[in-house]
């Protein structure tokens, strides 16, 4: 009744082809980021900004960036978190060593520097796929990890291999509240999310699709597989690399290359999975999923007030997170975002289904 | 499809949501001192991390069962960490907002990340025995005390002890010495010094890392077995030092020759190796197994007695029950100490705690009233040391049980406080920080 789309006419082609052609889903969202960036400012306690909303905002960026890589190419990567460490060490490394570097061009070269090496890694794509893919891109992340820990200049010398960089200042304007860190990178989760959108609604897009849904019938229709691959890898890499460095210079502050370890790469391809193959609302859904559901799990005993040992607090939250992955996955194989449009068909015909 | 299940799971989804963003600060109440408890009861790291944890609520317990600190109630609640870092700051920001007014990260990869945070939400960090050996620098740091000794001072006590055994400094040229380390921040950290001294007294140093979580050592062993090292220090922590025992077993490399830094030398790490550990020698962050001292005595009559405590009785007065016991008393002391200058039986807040963390000073006389007379030596902090006390000795295992085999040792501070000073200055220069003037130190 409320999500029906009767009476809306499209009487020109952009009206046709924009982001949203029904109304509601443009008001949705549209009202979602005003609220996300007024009112949850304003309500959020400062843990829920620090430990859930901006690890949240950042590791959906990152899912974001590996959508287009699983989700819409088709090529399975299991180095994003090596990935994410470029991003991070090269913004670093610009940052402190280039005198008044401004913080967000070091962000975004991070990101151009993790574009090239996710480029560089993507090469094997083109002869090999799959889970074969897979196994190769593994390889990037434990050069990565690998390279961070020996490598003494890639870590300005630090003695143990940490990092740390001081507040970001853009502009005149010191991110170090957790509000402003909260908005940061809410701006970059926006404006990627837009771009992200609209590249696989266009015809790069279509191309990737083309090259996951069958290459050897791509190529036959003239789109060219080393092009569609290379530039996947190139898209997805830099939205990593851009992620990796927002999290080390925004969330953590200062960082060891643990930080973008072996299990960073894991959680985000199951963020994608859970979440939902190749959808961009999906890679919300994964990563909150992934991200809050086992801290808020871990917060319940102590909210309902229910004195509980901490060791077994903490085995029934990893118990609980375990069994609801299997559950979601059995309910909807093809993530939660398809979950999410089931709803909205449901909702199109409620309250009088047919 | 059930959508009506899933309309409820939708539902309890966004409920929980909206209870999480809507947590509002616990304030402390009046006359209650909230003391935040990070431990690791799971995870890879568990055996270590329990005994410490038990120590530590024990402690706080104790000072409960004798009235309080003068008369203020302590509050604590604990979380699990789990030893890794991104659970340790969610941690952090949990238990920060219930009024936490000093912090115990146990980790030292979690002290490196919280070491930015206690910047600007003004909590001092307490790191005894680990974390970032610049922070000494109290100057610099104005916030972390890592107290009683840093991984500098610990790789510092090994080298003088070899140098010692082996009759004289210039002995150790031409020396093999294999550092095998966690690798993480924990094990990283001598490395800067142990190169300091492998230059000054040209020794050879050769670098073992393991990963996480130890288990898997036979590269690191066949290495070892190749180039049959002089010594073996061992910077390992959980499961990690355990294997390296076993592996040195059947390497048939000596124990003797094998020296653990104080997170390596408690009961959980040789008890699976038993009597094929004995020999094996490890530094005491001052104490060892104290059973007998007058402190456990205590706690046994009054918390364990009482049905109150927190661990196995047994494991009472074991060594990382004795570390999480001190590192409580140095968190208590460093409140009492605050309560003297801004008001006895009062509630601190984080700047009065660090102020009284940075006047600490436990002569003989307090350590006696307390009850750890024996355990450990005096301790006095000031603006510019935040360390307090370098002095340590080393234990040995006899294959049932730890003893001290050693006389006590202080590190060279002409070796570590330009390097303490040179590491501080670039952190300072990275995060744009200015140091504390002597005004500040009032």
């Amino acid at each position: 009744m409320l999500y029906r789309e009767n009476g809306q006419f499209k009487t020109s082609y952009t009206a046709d082809q924009q982001i949203f052609p029904i109304a509601q889903d443009r008001y949705l969202i549209g009202a979602l980021v005003a609220a996300a960036f007024v009112i949850v400012p304003l309500i959020a306690s400062e843990y829920a900004l620090r430990a859930l909303l901006i690890p949240f905002l950042i590791l959906s960026l990152a899912a974001l960036g590996l959508n287009i890589l699983v989700g819409y190419c088709g090529q399975i990567s299991l180095g994003t978190g090596g990935f994410m460490a470029v991003g991070a060490y090269s913004a670093y490394n610009l940052f402190v060593r280039i005198d008044g570097m401004p913080a967000v061009l070091a962000i975004l070269l991070g990101g151009v520097f993790a574009m090239a090496f996710g480029v560089l890694f993507g090469i094997p794509s083109l002869r090999i796929k799959g889970l074969y893919l897979a196994v190769a891109t593994l390889a990037a992340q434990f050069f990565c990890d690998w390279a961070f820990l020996r490598i003494k200049w890639l870590t300005n010398d630090s003695s143990s291999g940490s990092v740390s960089v001081p507040d970001l200042v853009v502009a005149g304007w010191t991110v170090n509240s957790p509000i402003d860190k909260y908005l940061f990178c809410l701006i970059f989760v926006v404006v990627f999310g837009v771009m992200a959108k609209n590249l696989v609604r266009g015809h790069t897009g279509r191309e990737w699709m083309a090259i996951r849904d069958m290459d050897v019938a791509a190529s036959v229709i003239g789109i060219r597989p080393v092009f569609a691959k290379l530039s996947a890898f190139a898209v997805s890499s830099f939205i990593v690399g851009v992620a990796g460095a927002l999290w080390g210079f925004v969330h953590l502050g200062s960082w060891e290359p643990a930080a973008f370890n072996i299990n960073r790469s894991f959680d985000l391809l199951f963020m994608v999975i859970i979440g939902g193959l190749g959808s961009i609302m999906g890679s919300f859904f994964g990563a909150a999923f992934i991200v809050m559901v086992p801290i808020v799990l871990d917060n319940l005993p102590n909210w309902f007030g229910i004195p509980i040992d901490t060791a077994l607090a903490s085995h029934l939250a990893f118990m609980i997170f375990g069994s609801l992955i299997v559950f979601f996955l059995i309910v909807e194989p093809h993530g939660l975002a398809r979950l999410w449009s089931i709803g909205k068909e449901k909702l199109r015909l409620w309250p009088f289904p047919h | 499809m059930k959508f009506k299940s899933l309309t409820l799971v939708a539902a309890f989804a966004a409920v929980s949501l909206g209870a999480t963003l809507g947590v509002t600060a616990a304030k402390a109440q009046a006359k209650e001192q909230f003391f935040p408890v990070l431990v690791y009861r799971t995870g890879a790291y568990a055996p270590n991390g329990v005994p410490f944890a038990n120590g530590y609520v024990d402690y706080l317990k104790y000072i409960n069962a004798r009235g309080g600190l003068n008369g203020v109630k302590l509050t604590f609640e604990e979380c699990d960490t789990g030893y890794a870092t991104d659970k340790g700051v969610e941690c952090y920001e949990r238990l920060k907002g219930k009024g936490a007014t000093l912090f115990h990260p146990l980790s030292t990869g979690i002290t490196f990340a919280l070491t930015d945070k206690v910047l600007a939400d003004k909590i001092p960090l307490i790191t005894a025995g680990y974390g970032r050996s610049d922070t000494a620098d109290g100057m610099a740091f104005r916030w972390n005390f890592p107290l009683l000794g840093t991984y500098w001072t610990a790789a510092d006590v090994l080298v003088q002890h070899i140098a010692k055994k082996e009759g004289g400094a210039d002995k150790l040229k031409g020396k093999k010495i294999a550092l095998v380390y966690h690798d993480s921040p924990y094990g990283r950290e001598p490395i800067a010094l142990l190169q300091e001294r492998s230059k000054l007294h040209g020794f050879d140093l050769s670098l073992l890392p393991v990963a996480h979580p130890g288990v898997e050592q036979k590269a690191t062993w066949l290495q070892i077995r190749q180039s049959r090292p002089d010594y073996i220090f061992l910077w390992g922590w959980g499961v990690m030092n355990s294997a390296a025992l076993k592996e040195a077993v059947a390497t048939g490399y000596p124990r003797d020759k094998m020296y653990g830094v104080w997170w390596a030398g408690a009961e959980p790490d040789v008890k699976d190796v038993g009597v094929n550990a004995k020999g094996y020698n490890a530094l005491a962050l001052q104490h060892g197994a104290e059973k007998d001292s007058k402190i456990v005595k205590d706690i046994l009559a009054l918390v364990h007695g009482k049905g109150q405590g927190t661990g196995p009785k047994e494991e009472v007065g074991e060594v990382l029950y004795m570390r999480g016991l001190i590192s409580a008393m140095l968190g208590v002391e460093g409140v009492r100490a605050a309560q003297e200058r801004y008001g006895k039986g009062k509630v601190m807040d984080g700047e009065q705690v660090r102020w009284g963390l940075e006047n600490l000073n436990l002569d003989q006389k307090k350590l006696d009233t307390l009850g750890f007379q024996g355990v450990m030596r005096p301790i006095s902090t000031s603006c510019a040391d935040h360390m307090g006390s370098s002095w340590a000795r080393l234990h040995t295992w006899d294959g049932s049980k730890w003893g001290f085999s050693s006389d006590w040792y202080q590190a060279d501070d002409q070796i570590i406080r330009p390097m303490v000073r040179a590491s501080a200055d670039k952190y300072m220069v990275e995060k744009k920080l200015q140091r504390r003037t002597s005004a500040d130190c009032q």
